[in-house]
Formats: C-alpha cells, structure tokens, sequence
C-alpha cells in the first residue's frame, strides 16, 4: 500500500511537470511577453533592456526553471497582463465560484443517476429501464452549451421562472447547476446501472435474500453498496469533466469562475493566468484521481495494489 | 418433470430474466435506432456533397433589407427564406445546410489524425512493452491530465483558427482514447499463438502489427471511430462557439449558435436550430455505433 501510494504519487508529481513544461512552452511559441507587457509605442533598445531586466533574454529553458522555482517556492505565476494583478491572487478569487458551480452540479447528477440506475437496473427492460436508456444516449450527443441556452430559453424566457444570469442569489446556481450536472450524470447513471445489475447476480445477494432479508434491505445494504463503488473510482475522472464542463457552462451563464476566466485569458493572451489556471486543472485532476484510485482500493478489499 | 414452482419462482426472483415478447420488442426497438441513425448519417452525408444544388441561397449573401425574418410560415416572413434570417440577413436554412460541409470535414479529418497517432503509440507500448510502454503510458496520463478544453484552445490560439489548425487542435488532444484501446488489446494479442506463429516464421515486427495484431483491432476500433467523430463534431462546435475555432463568417454551426446566442431573447430559433443540427448529428453517428458494435460483438453488449 506505502509503496503503491509513493509511486503514484511520484507520477503524479511527474504529469503535474510535464503539463506545466507543456503549457510554459507553448504559450512561449506564440508571442513576446516583452511587448505584450509594454506600452506599444517603446523603443527598440528599451525592450531590450527590459528584456534583460526581466530574464527574457536567456534561453527559454531557463526560463522555464526561474518559473517553475517561483511556482513551485511562492506559488507566484508572475503578474498578469492585462490587470496588472498577480495571477494567483485572480485564480483565488474565482474559485469559490467554481467550487460551488462544480459541487451543486454533482450533487444534481447524482440525485437523479443514483435512483433512477438503480432502479433501471431492478426493474429491467421496464419502461423506465428505456428511458434511462435513451436519455443516456441523449445526453452523449448534447452538445453543453447548446443545453444551457436551451435551458435559458426555456425557463428563463418561455417560462420566466429563473432568471438567466447572475451569481449573487441560490436561484441563479439551478440552471447552471442542471446544465454541468446533465454533462456527467448520464455516465453516473450507466455506471450505477451496469454495477448494480451486476451485483444483483452475485451468490451473496441469492444468500441475503435467502436469509430471509427484506427485499430493500437486501437492495440497499448488499446490493447498493457494491454497486457505488465503480462512482468512487471514476469520481476522479469526473473532476476533470466538470472542470472542462465548467469552461463551457460558466461562459453560457456569465458565471464568475475560472473556466470563464480561463476563456478570457487565452482569448486575451493574459499568459500568466493561463498559466496559473492550467497548472491548477492538472493539479486537481491528477491529485483527484490519485485519491480517487486510493479510496476505491480502500473501500474496496478486491483491488490488489500492485 | 416439470421443476416446483417454488424454485422457478425464486429464479425468476434471483435472475430477473426478460419475457422472450420484450426482448424481441427490445431487439426491435435496439435496431430501429440503428437504423434511425444510419438515415441521419446518410441525410447528414447528401447534404454536405450536394448542398450547392440543394441550398436556395448563398450561404454568405446578405440582405440587409431583409434582417432577422422570421420563418416563411409565420407573420412576417417570406416565402424564399424557409427558416428565416439572421441577424445580417443571411438565409438560415442555407447556413445550416453547410454548416454540414464543415461539421464533416472536420470531425473526420480531426478523428483520421486521433487514429494514426493513437493507434501508432498504441501498438508501439502493448507489443514492446517495457520502456516503450512506459513512456507511452506516461504521455497518455499527461494527456488525460491536461483538460481538453484548455489545451485545444490554447493550441488553437498559437497556431491560427484556421480550419486545419482545428483539425490538427482536435486530433493532437484527441488520440489518448485510440492509444488506450489499441495498446490494451495489442498487449492481450501479442501473447496469442497466431502472433507467436507469425513471429516463428521470421515475419518483420511491421508486418506482424499491421497484417496480424491490427485486423483483430478493426472491430473495437470501428466503434471507437464512430463515436470519436461524434465527440470531434461537438468539440469543433465548441471551439467555434467560443470564438476560438471557425471564424465567421463561414457557416459553422457553433459559429452561427454564437452569433444567434446575442439574440436569443427574441430570436430564439437562431441559437436553437444549429444546435439541434450539431445534436441530431452526434446522435446519428453515436445510434450507428452502437448498432455496429452490437452487430460486430454481441458480448461488448451496453448491459
């Protein structure tokens, strides 16, 4: 178990480098930080100058290490472009927002994919088994944003029953909320169906129900239970769905977080928050799905780690 | 003799198995969809090869006269412009004919790039394993730690929005999918008499993957195929929708749902219909993949 956890972790450590190598380079190719950083009307040997003052000069490689040791040391991903602020103080303020998009999301999707999978699952090939079905193959083909717009459409114009923007009021999460949350839930509910058929195969359940259980008991204690394990294990991969499905959604409702930010940036080329946003993705994903992969070898006595 | 109903009862209990009238109206129900999606996908193919005979009007000719019409059925509109204008008084319904072309081209050629690199890598580590696979491993959770999103943008970003740098964007994101599958089933094959047979025989390791691992590959990477382009037509949407893939004013659908997004307060079918053409796509191309990949394997059945 120690050694499984270190080695994992040593990867991990290693992806979490290489992304940020990736994404240092790469935003390197595309322009002179010196002249996005300077007033356009500055001379020749002034750029220079700053260049120097700077460190623009030396080889990016270099670079690459002063920037990694501030990151790594101060968590400081230099200042950004465009306001002047640092980047990580603008990545701080706008993750509460995206936490609670994120969470609200979550618990949207699994409140209808939890019931509705196990159920389609007891109730096999059963009309609401269909539905489930093709409301799975459905969502795979939405496109998210064309959702919330719908979504907006519908309850917020057609109906007028929640407003379409904003972020200060609990009403203005719902929509949001339902539009990521519709983005995992038909993975969730295929997950919960497919392992909850599965179990109700197995002998321990024909033995609990053999002791003599109640039908719920043996559904919920033994059968459920089992059952949730594959949504611990990928709950990991879906850290970095919904932080993808964030980008999107947060530029359809406007909502203050960073996967808008995240647009913004880039469109902008505020390369130092891009920075900071990408490195703060890897972080989540990678480290989510490390604990995620520990947790379901935890629950899990099945799962041999090595 | 016929077995006590008590424990017939219990197996039905245990092992709820279908009545044989449902699972054929399964069965039935299962093949429509396929055959429903083999008639958008078709639908979806005419149109983007015949769309300069089928669309009534040039794609980019705007009338300004003649701005944000409703459709010909409703007060209003007129009969030339079957679903309306937009907002510069260009032909929706003709927009959204070509929108096809690029839907198309794009999801297939971005698809054509995942395939070569995914599956090149992918059978690179599962029939050398060791170091090989190693590093391809690695570059695989590198890629799956990046978020997609990010990483076609900003790639998008540095190398132009054009339509092959979308195509390059999506394809150089995309292909972790191939090389998981590829090298997953190449590192079971490898082990199998006939590659062993193949490898007796002195055959080069060129012609073991391609003639002998790669064939029995075809029927899960067919699937994968089929739904990867769905996948590929959603993200070059997406991108275009952001402002960071098909610039305007060429007829990409997330182009057109962008612009018709400022008027979706009144003009609702602008931002509405591109979107239903991107779903009723993906859903075409995904009901045909799950036809095939019940028709190829019975077992890789969705339970």
């Amino acid at each position: 178990m120690k050694t499984y956890c270190l080695r994992r972790l040593l990867q991990a450590v290693g992806v979490c480098l290489v992304i940020s190598m990736i994404s240092f380079f790469l935003l390197f190719l595309n322009a002179d930080p010196a002249l996005m950083l300077l007033p356009p009307d500055t001379k020749v040997e002034d750029i220079a100058l700053f260049k120097r003052q700077m460190g623009l000069d030396r080889p990016v490689v270099f670079q690459y290490g002063a920037f990694l040791k501030k990151v790594v040391l101060e968590g400081d991903f230099g200042t950004s472009f465009v306001s002047k602020v640092p980047a990580s103080r603008i990545l701080a303020e706008r993750i509460p927002a995206t936490l609670t998009l994120a969470l609200a999301a979550l618990l949207f999707a699994n409140a209808v994919a939890i019931p509705v999978g196990a159920l389609a699952a007891i109730r096999r090939y059963s009309l609401l088994d269909n539905l489930a079905t093709f409301l799975v193959l459905m969502g795979q083909a939405m496109p998210l944003y064309w959702l919330g717009i719908m979504l907006i459409i519908i309850f917020g114009v057609w109906l007028g029953w929640l407003p379409i923007s904003g972020s200060e009021k609990a009403v203005h999460l719902v929509l949001p909320a339902v539009t990521l949350g519709a983005w995992i839930l038909p993975i969730n509910m295929r997950l919960v169906r497919s392992g909850m058929l599965e179990v109700l195969t197995k002998d321990y359940i024909r033995t609990a129900r053999a002791k003599g259980l109640s039908e719920g008991r043996v559904l919920l204690k033994h059968a459920f239970k089992n059952a949730a394990i594959p949504l611990v294990t990928v709950s990991g991969m879906q850290l970095s769905l919904l932080l993808g499905g964030a980008v999107v959604t947060e530029t359809v409702f406007a909502w203050p977080g960073l996967g808008r930010l995240a647009v913004d940036s880039i469109k902008m080329g505020d390369y130092p928050v891009v920075q900071a946003i990408v490195f703060a993705f890897a972080l989540c994903v990678v480290f989510g799905n490390l604990v995620a992969d520990v947790a379901a070898a935890l629950i899990d006595p099945r799962i041999r780690l090595d | 003799m016929p077995p006590p109903e008590s424990t017939s009862a219990v197996e039905e209990a245990l092992d709820p198995l279908p009545r044989p009238a449902d699972l054929l109206l399964r069965k039935i129900w299962h093949l429509r969809l396929g055959v429903l999606g083999a008639f958008l996908i078709a639908g979806l193919v005419f149109i983007a090869v015949f769309v300069p005979y089928v669309s009534p009007h040039d794609p980019y000719e705007q009338n300004i006269t003649a701005r944000l019409l409703p459709p010909s059925w409703m007060e209003g509109g007129r009969p030339e412009y079957l679903l309306g204008t937009d907002h510069v008084g260009r032909d929706l319904f003709s927009r959204l004919l070509y929108g096809s072309r690029i839907s198309l081209t794009v999801g297939l050629a971005a698809v054509l790039v995942q395939v070569v690199i995914g599956i090149a890598l992918g059978l690179w580590a599962g029939y050398y394993g060791g170091a090989a696979d190693s590093a391809v491993s690695f570059m695989v959770n590198v890629m799956m730690g990046f978020p997609f999103i990010l990483l076609a943008m900003s790639l998008v970003v540095v190398l132009g929005p054009s339509l092959q740098n979308i195509i390059l964007a999506l394809g150089l994101t995309g292909w972790p999918v191939f090389t998981r599958v590829t090298r997953m089933e190449t590192l079971r094959l490898r082990e199998q008499e006939f590659v062993l047979a193949a490898r007796s025989l002195a055959l080069g390791v060129p012609r073991i993957l391609l003639g002998h691992i790669l064939p029995n590959l075809l029927p899960s990477l067919l699937v994968l195929v089929t739904f990867e382009v769905a996948r590929a037509i959603i993200r070059e949407s997406l991108l275009s929708f952001l402002g960071l893939g098909i610039q305007p004013p060429t007829p990409s659908w997330g182009t057109m749902l962008a612009e018709g997004r400022d008027y979706m307060l009144f003009e609702w079918r602008l931002a509405a219909l591109p979107g239903l053409a991107i779903f009723l796509s993906a859903m075409g191309i995904n009901l045909l993949g799950d036809a095939v990949r019940d028709l190829t394997d019975p077992h890789m059945r969705k339970s």
